[in-house]
């Protein structure tokens, strides 16, 4: 039997916290690293925060920010509150947005910087229009105003299709062909592990319920800064989509990467790097010039 | 015009574990590759016959239809955005699927790859 003295522990800490969102408690995994400016991950619709992992072990990143992620309720390791076998899962902007500040409250956490990925992008948007004051600056990934289904989202939850495979195979064509074999299928993976109607029901909030389009132009970026980027290759969310939000959007940035897909912080870690690091480095260098009051 | 899906059958069932995932899968599907249709059977996941048209009367039990441009992308080493992936073809309106979805969707994986053997490989026709 071989033992290790120093066993490869990445930087990360996981752990569940208690608290409620809006009046329901819940028992919400967190994962974080890092020291300085707070940085909240948000995970895709259907997947949970493993996404953010090469977030959390990049060390340049972890000397200036401390990264957390946590998953939503019905994702990952965050279990459905007591009762969730009484009713259909449907994800909604005033959950999602509860969820967010109920972290942000419960963590205090001193106007982090919020990235959120396809419904994370999305959101990012609710948190603008409604809480900007509160962040030093919102990055929204595969982000647009609005998303309609191109697919009969029944297919997702039926006792004839497997929830898990098709899923993942929905998805899979969403990552870029260039992205490294071993990342497209732990992103795929990710998929296939969600709970029966899951990503279904976070779709009610990308293809229905969560469409922002006609409040757009009361978002302000000099209140909080917004950041745009989306990969080539994302059919759901297109570069298309994401120039269309950022026209309605004054003082949006937006960056067009090319060579990723709808899972750009999962599918190709360090290609998605090339492209966050400078926004990153942009708003260190924004709060350094106007720190809080 | 391409003769991609001539060779369907033959990269199909030298592929063991594309047939393995395909195990439980008995169906007969159409494709159109613009005016050439194929009428392909698969039984327990072996391509067992494609039909090459015309062919009057096809029964099948869903159908793939897009245009040889079309098909020609998808079937590239590094296809184009929006024209690398079927449910891409979809949603960008490229690619019709008709008829009952269900095997489709209940093995989608397996179309997935089935329908991307022909795709050429980096720096080499297929």
């Amino acid at each position: 039997m071989s033992r290790s003295a120093h066993p490869d522990f990445e930087p990360i800490v996981g752990r569940y916290l208690r608290m409620p969102i809006a009046g329901t408690q819940h028992r919400i995994y967190v994962e974080e690293a890092g020291e300085g400016i707070p940085l909240l991950c948000l995970h895709t619709a259907g997947s949970d925060s493993r996404q953010y992992r090469a977030l959390f072990n990049d060390r340049d990143l972890l000397k200036r920010f401390r990264v957390i992620a946590f998953d939503l309720p019905w994702h990952g390791k965050s279990s459905p509150p007591a009762g969730w076998q009484k009713a259909e899962y449907k994800l909604t902007s005033r959950a999602y947005v509860d969820a967010i500040m109920a972290v942000v409250d419960t963590l205090a956490l001193d106007r982090p910087v919020v990235i959120g990925c396809s419904i994370g992008g999305r959101v990012v948007l609710h948190l603008a229009l409604e809480h900007a004051w509160r962040f030093r600056a919102l990055i929204g990934l595969e982000s647009g105003a609005h998303s309609a289904a191109y697919y009969d989202l029944e297919w997702l939850h039926r006792p004839d299709v497997h929830g898990g495979e098709v899923c993942g195979g929905l998805v899979s064509g969403l990552i870029a062909p260039t992205a490294p074999e071993a990342e497209k299928w732990e992103t795929i993976w990710h998929y296939m592990q969600g709970g029966p109607g899951v990503f279904k029901g976070d779709l009610h909030y990308y293809t229905s319920e969560g469409d922002v389009r006609d409040r757009l132009g009361q978002i302000d970026t000099g209140a909080c800064p917004l950041y745009l980027l989306t990969g080539e290759y994302d059919y759901s969310c297109t570069p298309d989509d994401t120039r269309e939000l950022a026209r309605h959007i004054e003082g949006a940035h937006v960056t067009i990467m090319q060579g990723l897909g709808h899972f750009p912080v999962s599918e190709d870690p360090p290609r998605f790097l090339g492209y966050l690091r400078p926004v990153l480095a942009r708003i260190v260098e924004q709060d350094a010039k106007a720190p809080p009051s | 015009m391409s003769q991609a899906l001539d060779r369907l059958g033959e990269l199909a069932n030298a592929d063991p574990w594309l047939i393995h995932r395909g195990r439980f899968l008995d169906v007969t599907f159409l494709v159109e590759e613009g005016e050439i249709q194929y009428l392909i059977r698969i039984h327990r996941g072996r391509v067992e016959a494609v039909q090459k048209g015309p062919i009057v009367l096809p029964r099948w039990t869903f159908a793939l239809r897009a245009s040889a441009e079309a098909w020609a992308a998808f079937w590239k080493a590094i296809p184009p955005p929006g024209q690398h992936d079927l449910i891409a073809m979809l949603k960008m309106r490229a690619l019709r699927i008709e008829g009952d979805q269900q095997p489709f969707m209940a093995n989608l994986r397996y179309f997935k790859d089935l329908l991307a053997l022909p795709r050429e490989r980096t720096g080499a026709r297929a």
